[in-house]
């Protein structure tokens, strides 16, 4: 996942993301390459990255900040140590998918799309991750928990709390 | 060639024309909502987002929006077939669904395009009600409020914001139903690159953005007996001011505008275009002294806060190149509140000057604390044309029936250059004649320079200073200003002299006119030919034969870009681009 190719100081990753728009042909209708790119390598899309890359393109930070918003897919805030997708694919929404998502948000105490104060969970609702034979599932970091009930979760979360389950 | 039939009558139009242009061949009126048709600046709106414009098709699945679709041979389409109206009706119901319900007391009262839309489609009960979206308003800036519940995602202010002036504040925000026009990082206006030209304000068919209102002050300083209150007039007031009161685009209403001015109780009814005149002795003497010491070319005419804003915000390398002249207004505050209060005998903090402008940067421009002068600002307020309009009919003035009065002397003469700053090509043109006359010291044969004017968005021109050739250029509209700057940035530019103004069409165009957004039609060329006349009409042509200004300068000022003009009516710049 991201977290590979996290790098450490946010100046670095500018730089890298320099090089990789100098490496495109032209960056003309490459805004959302470049936005991925950027989240890849900061892993969120922080306010300078979004002047830093309109500044580049030479488009308004506006339209850079509504392409942002308009996708799921990108992040304005950090997520969190363990990032919590909850898969709301057809199958495990079938299967009770909104319930796990509102027993996380309650334990959390985070909507979907923030962070805990403590910066070690975030919480996403995503579409289809293609494992619809373990419905209802989510993700931590990209591991897969499957067949879940909402009273397996404090359990799942507690593991990560005392950093057993860390990958 | 293409042959149509549209609600069975045969129609032959161009290729290329949309159902909706072809439809007005035929007569045929299509309801529109977000689409617009500036055709002085040749823009267009159509982004076919409303769908309130939709036809019947026949062979065609769906229906189409008139506004984005093209006519084909053989096309027959039916614009009032009972799905095409109901669609129409049922678009705009779920509009009002989400849209607040106080048209009482919103300030688009009787002239939002909505009310007027939901009226023509004869909707008689709010079905279906919805949820409705909740979003803060924006007050934080002095020229503009946004509120972002009445806005039906038209596109028309980003269009205007991001396509025309190239400025980029705008841009639709999250999706679906969250979908809101907005800022970057959801910032208020005070804390983006906004220049407060208001021509977003200018184009909103709803109360999503509104001129900030400064009626209640004026009001009150009207109602203080403790005040003396000056009123001054910009050009662009007196072409634009009837048009609220019935009368045709471009009527010229100077007298009654004077008389409805007293009638509301201001203590001197005065000019800006005395203070104009004033500007062009700065600006000519200026650009006289740039020509002698081969200095900083070119050089821009600074009359334009919006436009100031642009350059500083954008180009901030290139602040050396504009004109020190503060605008005429605020030339007209500072010497209102030193030279007449002396005059009069007023304490200049007894003093309120109100400003009537076509313009809503001029409502921010006054509290840039650069232009304060003894620790007060030399303008108190700025009200728009149709501000004035408003109080005026506040006081039940019958406008029509007002008798022509003039203006009060020390300020209130003014020539007939003075007359054309609200155009775009007018400033510029007021310049040239008064430099040329001072640097050839010869009269001009023709006084009107045909080659500055028009509505081209670029213009530009030579005129021969007896042998010396300047070079002029003219941009109206931010997003030709940015083409001019990029060329002057880069070395390439080649002019003497270039005028700016941030609205399409100048100051006639402003943010605070009377404004059409639904249908402009030739009304900024109304209002053009009409200051033409008014120039044309006067028995002085130039500013330096303004006798008050003339006596400005002998009894107080001295010499033009002296010592005392420098401080008064002069200014400086800031880069404000690291600033956000």
């Amino acid at each position: 996942m991201a977290e590979n190719n996290r790098t450490d100081s946010f100046a670095d990753a500018l730089k890298a993301l320099d090089a990789y728009i100098a490496s495109l042909p032209s960056a003309d209708g490459k805004l959302i390459p470049i936005l991925h790119e950027a989240q890849k390598l900061i892993g969120y899309l922080p306010p300078e990255a979004l002047r830093h890359i309109a500044g580049r393109l030479g488009v308004p930070v506006s339209r850079v900040y509504g392409v942002v918003t308009f996708y799921s897919f990108f992040k304005t805030k950090p997520k969190g140590k363990y990032a919590i997708s909850v898969c709301m694919g057809t199958a495990c929404f079938v299967r009770g998918a909104d319930a796990i998502l509102a027993e996380l948000k309650k334990s959390l105490g985070i909507e979907v799309g923030e962070t805990t104060p403590d910066g070690l969970f975030s919480l996403d609702a995503v579409r289809c991750v293609g494992a619809c034979g373990l419905a209802p599932l989510v993700t931590v970091n990209g591991k897969i928990f499957g067949r879940l009930k909402p009273e397996d979760l404090e359990g799942l979360l507690d593991e990560y709390r005392d950093g057993g389950n860390d990958a | 060639m293409i042959n149509l039939t549209i609600n069975n009558m045969p129609i032959t139009a161009a290729e290329g024309t949309t159902i909706l242009d072809a439809a007005k061949l035929a007569n045929v009126n299509i309801p529109t909502l977000c689409h617009m048709n500036f055709h002085d600046i040749n823009m267009i709106n159509q982004s076919a987002n409303c769908r309130v414009c939709m036809v019947e098709v026949e062979g065609a699945r769906t229906l189409a929006p008139a506004c984005a679709t093209a006519v084909t041979e053989g096309m027959v389409i039916h614009t009032n077939s009972p799905r095409a109206v109901n669609a129409r009706r049922a678009i705009v119901e779920l509009i009002l669904s989400d849209h607040p319900k106080d048209c009482l007391v919103c300030e688009k009262n009787l002239k939002c395009e909505l009310q007027a839309l939901a009226a023509t489609l004869n909707i008689k009960e709010f079905t279906p009600e919805g949820k409705r979206k909740s979003h803060p308003k924006d007050i934080s800036n002095y020229s503009l409020i946004r509120d972002p519940e009445k806005c039906i995602l038209c596109r028309r202010c980003e269009t205007m914001c991001n396509v025309v002036q190239t400025v980029g504040v705008y841009s639709a925000i999250n999706r679906g139903f969250e979908t809101v026009i907005g800022t970057a990082f959801d910032a208020p206006i005070s804390e983006t690159e906004c220049t407060y030209c208001g021509q977003c304000v200018s184009v909103c068919p709803t109360g999503a953005l509104v001129k900030a209102d400064n009626t209640r002050e004026v009001w009150k300083a009207l109602n203080d007996p403790e005040k003396l209150v000056v009123v001054q007039t910009a050009p662009a007031v007196r072409v634009a001011l009837g048009e609220l009161f019935g009368l045709k685009p471009g009527a010229r209403v100077t007298g009654k505008m004077i008389a409805a001015l007293r009638r509301l109780g201001f203590d001197y009814v005065m000019d800006t275009n005395f203070a104009a005149d004033l500007t062009v002795m700065e600006e000519a003497a200026e650009l006289l002294q740039r020509i002698e010491n081969s200095g900083r070319f070119p050089m821009l005419t600074s009359c334009c806060p919006a436009w100031i804003n642009f350059i500083e915000f954008q180009f901030p390398e290139l602040l050396d190149i504009p004109s020190t002249c503060r605008s005429p207004h605020e030339m007209f505050g500072v010497v209102a509140k030193t030279y007449f209060a002396e005059r009069v005998g007023v304490r200049p903090e007894d003093m309120t000057v109100v400003s009537v402008m076509p313009c809503l940067a001029k409502k921010y421009e006054l509290h840039r604390p650069e232009l304060e002068h003894h620790d007060f600002a030399n303008v108190d307020y700025v009200i728009t044309t149709t501000e004035l309009a408003e109080m005026i009919k506040e006081a039940a003035i019958s406008f029509g029936s007002l008798p022509d009065e003039a203006f009060d002397s020390l300020m209130g003469e003014s020539s007939g250059a003075a007359a054309i700053f609200g155009s775009t090509g007018g400033v510029i043109e007021a310049t040239v004649r008064t430099a040329y006359e001072r640097y050839t010291n010869k009269k001009l044969d023709k006084i009107e320079f045909s080659q500055l004017r028009g509505m081209e968005g670029l213009r530009e021109a030579s005129v021969d200073f007896s042998g010396t050739r300047l070079n002029i250029a003219i941009a109206h509209g931010l997003g030709n200003t940015r083409r001019l700057l990029e060329d002057i940035r880069d070395g390439k530019s080649e002019y003497h002299a270039i005028e700016i103004m941030a609205c399409p069409g100048g100051c006639i165009g402003g943010g605070g006119q009377p404004s059409y957004p639904g249908k402009i039609a030739g009304i900024l060329k109304k209002r053009q030919l009409a200051l033409y006349e008014e120039d044309a009409e006067n028995p002085i042509r130039c500013a330096h034969e303004n006798k008050e200004v003339l006596k400005l300068y002998e009894e107080f000022l001295g010499e033009p870009f002296g010592e005392k003009a420098h401080k008064l009516l002069h200014t400086r710049y800031f880069d404000r681009s690291r600033a956000l």
